[in-house]
């Protein structure tokens, strides 16, 4: 599983930048991440780190301007997708690589109904007859638990729940059986329990379907079920990555281990939440050295002026802090 | 509106729905056209200034005439007598104009039919212009397309009317020698009719033009702005990742919802009808609506003036419920 060949999706050092009214927001700045076959991966950090803007770029849907590609490269099955033409992007969108956003109540479009939706995603890359269209729509909705997907087609989204409407966008991305998967945060607007249900709807279709997903979230405690391997970002960059276990039981970064001190069911019963103090800055005005240094509580005077290197744990478990990787030996 | 955007499954069919609307709709709208007509009334009788057959410093008439004329048109009365006095003839089709004692729906009639078709081909300009001009602005934002549109556009809403149409029709008649002001040119009735018909068309083209101008101006930034705010919307995101080609994105997904708001104002053009416009009719001769509001008003000529009154009055409250109803067929949040 660790040779490069059954890597699907792979960012290389990937630079975003959106040019604002006078200030150049580096809202991604050097990512690189990587998704095999069969691989959930989950991409985490807190809001504005970087991680709608970096899962836009892959499908090619940051508007430009403002935005711009600085540098980097997004490899599907060894192919940059940043040198394709539109309708060659087009075929990739929805067919081989899928998304699910952010926000369900928004995310589907008010005029159509579920059924027009979900058809349009077969429609736009395959060739089916209108009865076959109409049975994979059904199943694809039966697929994501959806009640009564036959009567759902002529629904409206405004008569759906936002965990139906999310269903409903789930389905979508899987109508052409796409290879990889990327979910922004989608159960972020959601109630907690049906948050839960999302999730675990995502599990098992991930391991029915063999697909490979990448998961973004803010929330490192949901991942904790599904993730194969994680990779923390923060403030455009990733600080650390590794297996599921290594970064649960064994972070090497400050930044991680202030996520993880964070999650509620981690602290001490009647012990105060823990919390990383500040916030993640602007990709504006990002702090020099290490970014995460105004709020780090193991920061050393070079951490201003030195921009951390990767530090390596072996088995594919890095992390951006020189300070504590020497500090272990 | 009434309107509210459900969130939850509708209990009735939809069917009912529409057709209770229908009714509930008809009895609002007829109680504020009741009231409507009082208030038009109250305001036109109370508005300072006699009509001219007894305005007793018209030096035409003297005051025997005068008290004649007073009772003849039942200014003698009180206002509420007046007012039955004027809705029954009014709904039995018998007003008269006081200026010439001709048949008021009969005016209205004949200027209304030289209106319709500045009105028409008017219309048809603006809105035939507008939206691609619009569209095209907010899908190529920015560009060289969108920033040409935008300089016209505003140059076109500041420029007067009448300034703009001295140019046009010296422009038109030095460089084409076509007379232009009229409904048709003086002494041209036994022409062939080729000619007769291309000199019409000359004649309804330059007016029509001149009342669309400040419409396409402020219709196309509307529509592109309308469709500016849908093509940011996240469901157009949501297009575009499922692999739907650009052109589908904007004239499919945004467009129909840009197109919302625009229903609305379809049934809103209604009232134009008996609208007109006194400066283009008055700068073109043209013999139509506005014009006779116009010289009604200043003569005082309440039958004609209120009666042109009760029809756009009946033709606004028509077109919002025509509306309403398109409204309610495109968009299926609607609940009422
Ligand atoms: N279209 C845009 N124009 C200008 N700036 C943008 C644009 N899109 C994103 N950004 C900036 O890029 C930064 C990263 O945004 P991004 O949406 O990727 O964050 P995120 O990690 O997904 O956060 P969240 O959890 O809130 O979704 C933000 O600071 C944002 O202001
Ligand atoms: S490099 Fe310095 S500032 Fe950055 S995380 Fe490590 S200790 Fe903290
Ligand atoms: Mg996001």
């Amino acid at each position: 599983m660790d040779n490069g060949k059954d890597i699907l999706l792979s960012v290389q050092d990937l630079k975003v930048y959106f040019h604002l009214n006078q200030r150049l927001a580096q809202a991604v700045d050097g990512v690189s991440y990587e998704v095999r076959k069969g691989e959930t991966v989950c991409l985490v950090g807190e809001s504005g780190c970087g991680k709608t803007v970096s899962a836009l770029t892959t499908l090619g849907l940051i508007p430009q301007p403002p935005g711009e590609i600085a540098g980097g490269q997004v490899l599907f099955k060894g192919q940059n997708l940043l040198d394709l033409g539109d309708d060659e992007m087009q075929k990739i969108r929805g067919n081989h690589i899928a998304m699910v956003f952010q926000e369900p109540m928004t995310s589907l479009n008010p005029v159509f109904t579920v059924g027009d939706q979900v058809q349009e995603a077969i429609m736009v890359h395959e060739k089916v007859s209108k009865t076959e269209l109409r049975q994979r729509s059904v199943q694809l909705l039966e697929d994501v638990g959806l009640p009564a997907p036959e009567e759902r087609l002529a629904d409206y989204p405004h008569q759906l729940s936002g965990g139906q409407r999310q269903r409903v966008m789930i389905a979508m991305a899987l109508a052409c059986n796409p290879e990889v998967v990327i979910a922004d945060e989608p159960t972020t607007a959601l109630d907690v329990t049906i948050q839960a249900q999302i999730l675990n709807l995502f599990g098992e279709l991930q391991r029915e379907r063999d697909l490979s997903l990448l998961y973004i979230t803010h929330d490192l405690g949901v991942v904790a079920n599904i993730a194969d391997r994680i990779y923390i970002m923060y403030a455009g960059i990733i600080v650390e990555q590794g297996s599921a276990p290594e970064i649960f039981h064994d972070p090497r970064h400050p930044y991680t281990q202030g996520l993880l001190a964070s999650l509620p069911n981690r602290a001490k019963r009647g012990a105060r939440l823990h919390s990383i103090p500040g916030t993640v800055p602007d990709p504006a005005y990002k702090p020099g050295g290490c970014p995460f240094h105004p709020r780090c509580n193991l920061a050393i005077e070079t951490c201003q002026s030195r921009f951390p290197e990767m530090c390596d744990y072996g088995n594919g478990h890095q992390s951006r802090c020189p300070v504590l990787y020497d500090g272990n030996g | 509106m009434r309107f509210v955007h459900s969130t939850t499954r509708p209990s009735r069919k939809r069917e009912d729905t529409v057709l209770s609307f229908i009714g509930r709709s008809v009895i609002q709208k007829t109680i504020t056209l009741f009231f409507v007509s009082i208030v038009s009334f109250l305001i036109i009788h109370l508005a300072p200034g006699e009509p001219s057959q007894v305005d007793p410093l018209n030096p035409k008439f003297t005051p025997e005439m005068v008290e004649r004329f007073r009772k003849e048109f039942h200014l003698d009365e009180p206002l509420h007598i007046q007012y039955t006095y004027f809705y029954r003839d009014l709904l039995t089709g018998k007003t008269v104009s006081w200026k010439d004692n001709q048949s008021v729906l009969g005016k209205i009639w004949e200027r209304f039919l030289n209106s319709l078709p500045l009105f028409i081909v008017g219309t048809i300009i603006t809105w035939t212009l507008s939206f691609p001009v619009g569209i095209r602005s907010a899908i190529f934002r920015g560009g060289l397309y969108d920033r040409n549109a935008t300089f016209f556009s505003y140059l076109l809403i500041s420029i007067p009317g009448f300034f703009f149409a001295y140019i046009l029709i010296i422009f038109v008649v030095t460089q084409f020698h076509v007379p232009v002001i009229g409904l048709k040119t003086f002494g041209i009735g036994d022409a062939a009719w080729p000619r007769l018909f291309m000199d019409r068309v000359w004649h309804l083209l330059l007016p029509s033009i001149l009342g669309a101008t400040g419409g396409i101006a402020i219709l196309s930034r509307y529509v592109r702005s309308q469709m500016l705010e849908v093509e940011g919307q996240d469901y157009v995101r949501t297009a575009r990742a499922k692999g739907v080609p650009e052109e589908q994105v904007h004239y499919k997904h945004a467009l129909r919802n840009a197109l919302l708001p625009f229903v609305t104002m379809f049934g809103l053009i209604l009232p134009g009808l008996i609208g007109g416009s006194v400066i283009i009719e008055s700068i073109f001769s043209w013999p139509g609506m506005g014009r006779m509001a116009f010289e009604a008003i200043l003569a005082r000529d309440y039958p004609v003036i209120l009666t042109v009154n009760f029809i756009s009055a009946v033709l606004v409250l028509a077109g919002t419920f025509v509306s309403d109803l398109l409204y309610l067929v495109v968009d299926p949040r609607i609940r009422l």
